[in-house]
């Protein structure tokens, strides 16, 4: 299984790899980077300064179509859906794409402060969390497990780093 | 888990729907939407929802006349109202004729999930409690707990007493023991397992931050403050709060903690707004409260808070009869993780495995036995494949002082999970001479690579 990583904006490499590192030694996946040049400015809402995520997974996809397996895209701005102020994230159901937004991730946007471990570790845990959509997978109940609902990111630090069994059985 | 968990969300803007409803189908929620307040009626029946989600402002009948007639058909369906900011005085009014809540326009995604998870984790305890739980006895085990031991039966036992009652507990072991798992199983065998058990790790927190951490902060308490942040102990409402490493508690925050858990309520940093927190504490600690509290280094009236009931663990060297099935637990783990076809433990490993010391206890064997499925190559855990050289295991008849000092740092190192600086102080020698005896016994420590 193959997850094409593509970096819209300035994503940290040390990131990148990080993410590749863990996906390749724990999970059956093996990691590519792709380039995906995307046109995102109309996307973006001057009104919310956010990007439109749903619209940029539609774009990326008409790019996709003979990129193997998931395409999880790693992007720096702030991401939303109407209704909702923010989204984390997003991903097709069942399908292909994924994506990610850093800008909340980061703890300079809550504390002003830098914390690379941290900032890495909720990457991963949201990068995981949409794949898993893209696996099929629903909410889970078990709070230790990635796939628990994540509304803001004190839930994304309280959930845990791993599937539980059940979610786990999901993920090839 | 998902059965009479139905919602029915009313809006007349398309998009708005989809978002939700999608947003809703992550959650594995049975959605249905309408497109206006009539609409909605017609497929409302008593009992069919757990939850409707409407706007306020609809062409035709409104947000809270539906909430009057659904009201009317099935009074204890829930009911949250998404109003514009300019509405909000009308939806306040609308809490009184049985409105769960509302939500202002655009939602805040942790706002919503919070009202719907609460929401509906009320109804699951209303029926559950109907349901009179039939049987106790089997108690719910976090998958990783294991241990078919006598020692372990009776922890499972005092798990099961002390879970039920909102009881503060105290988990006392070694460090590695599963400290954590223990408390996991507490949480989930207690009426707050719907709801979060959120770890705080005391030691590894600076004091500085470890404030903000436990009791939130609002935007611009201090610079870089770009946005509110909840703390842990807000987190942990109506579940649990598990305080690791207890002892390491600074003489500021051990009198801040004494405090929160009496009043359960707090500030967070830079605000006024009293928070209410309703949490079960579960503390661990693998050092010796009672001394502290001797030595002055913990305070008196907290340990007493703190040590209503306790647990100790042993450790995994006084439970060897457990170690087989542990090895097994963790080889299945990592090979299906890392597809890797590895079935059997070779009996000379196993005798190894067996008789070791595991001064680093649980979570040093399951170090082993990852470390073991990256590097081997067989259809079996070798000997070879185990993070420890052959010289490390002391024969027990090699008393020179030498294998003793070996075996020594080497058990403080696992105990602190060889933080150097830690296990030096421990030890009682400086960081460079520790290194140096690192050296010269050829330690190591399994690194992931
Ligand atoms: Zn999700
Ligand atoms: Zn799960």
């Amino acid at each position: 299984m193959i997850i094409n990583i593509a970096p819209i904006g300035n994503v940290d490499k040390g990131l990148i790899k990080y993410i590749e590192d863990h996906l390749s030694r724990y999970y059956n996946f093996s990691t590519q980077e792709l380039k995906l040049n995307l046109d995102i400015k109309k996307f973006y809402s001057e009104e919310r300064r956010q990007y439109y995520s749903t619209q940029i997974i539609q774009e990326a996809a008409k790019f996709t179509g003979n990129v193997k397996d998931k395409v999880l895209i790693l992007f720096e701005d702030d991401l939303f859906v109407p209704v909702f102020t923010y989204i984390f994230g997003e991903a097709q159901f069942n399908g292909k794409h994924a994506i990610v937004s850093l800008c909340r991730l980061h703890e300079e946007f809550y504390t002003g402060k830098t914390n690379q471990k941290l900032f890495f570790e909720r990457t991963l845990k949201e990068v995981l969390h949409e794949l898993g959509h893209t696996f099929n997978l629903k909410h889970c109940h078990d709070w230790d497990c990635l796939m628990h609902t994540s509304g803001g990111i004190e839930e994304v630090d309280i959930k845990g780093s791993g599937f539980c069994v059940e979610c786990s059985k999901s993920i090839p | 888990m998902s059965h009479n968990s139905k919602i029915l969300i009313v809006d007349d803007e398309a998009i708005v729907r989809n978002s939700l409803l999608h947003w809703f189908e992550e959650d594995d929620l049975d959605v249905e939407t309408a497109a206006s307040g009539d609409e909605a009626l017609k497929k409302f029946e008593a009992g069919k929802y757990a939850l409707v989600l409407t706007d306020m402002k609809m062409p035709g009948m409104g947000g809270i006349e539906l909430l009057e007639k659904i009201k009317e058909i099935d009074p204890v369906c829930i009911v949250i109202l998404i109003t514009a900011f300019a509405s909000v005085p009308s939806a306040i009014k609308a809490l009184k004729i049985g409105a769960f809540d509302y939500v202002t326009k655009p939602v805040d995604p942790d706002e919503l999930s919070n009202l719907v998870q609460k929401a509906l984790n009320m109804r699951k305890l209303q029926t559950e409690n109907l349901q009179l739980k039939a049987q106790i006895d089997s108690i719910i085990k976090p998958d990783n707990l294991i241990g078919e031991s006598p020692q372990m039966k009776k922890i499972f036992d005092l798990v099961n007493t002390v879970a039920p009652t909102d009881t503060t507990v105290m988990i006392r072991g070694e460090s590695g023991t599963g400290k954590e798992l223990v408390a996991k199983a507490i949480h989930l065998n207690s009426k707050r397992k719907y709801f979060p058990i959120v770890t705080v790790n005391c030691g590894a927190l600076a004091e500085s931050i470890l404030e903000s951490e436990l009791f939130g902060h609002e935007k611009g308490a201090f610079t870089g403050a770009h946005h509110k942040r909840k703390g842990k102990f807000e987190m942990a409402h109506s579940g649990s709060i598990f305080l690791d490493e207890v002892g390491t508690l600074s003489p500021k925050m051990q009198i801040e903690l004494l405090r929160v858990i009496e009043s359960k309520s707090f500030t967070r940093v830079g605000g006024n707004e009293v928070i209410e927190s309703d949490f079960r504490v579960i503390t661990a600690t693998n050092e010796s409260l009672e001394n502290l509290v001797k030595e002055g280094g913990f305070r008196e009236d907290l340990y007493y808070r703190l040590n209503v009931f306790s647990i100790n663990i042993p450790p995994l060297r006084e439970r060897k009869t457990d170690i087989q099935l542990l090895a097994y637990y963790f080889l299945n783990k990592f090979t299906s993780m890392m597809n890797k076809n590895i079935k059997k433990i070779s009996d000379e490993a196993l005798e190894f495995l067996i008789n070791y010391e595991w001064p680093g206890n649980v979570r040093e064997l399951e170090n082993a036995i990852e470390r073991a499925v990256v590097v081997g190559k067989s259809n079996e855990v070798q000997m070879d494949d185990l993070p420890f050289h052959r010289s490390q295991i002391t024969s027990p008849d090699d008393n020179s002082l030498a294998a003793i000092e070996k075996q020594h740092i080497l058990k403080v190192l696992a105990e602190n999970d060889w933080n150097i600086s830690r296990s030096a102080v421990k030890l009682q020698i400086d960081r460079v001479t520790l290194y140096n005896k690192i050296n010269k016994y050829g330690l190591k420590e399994y690194q992931p690579q």
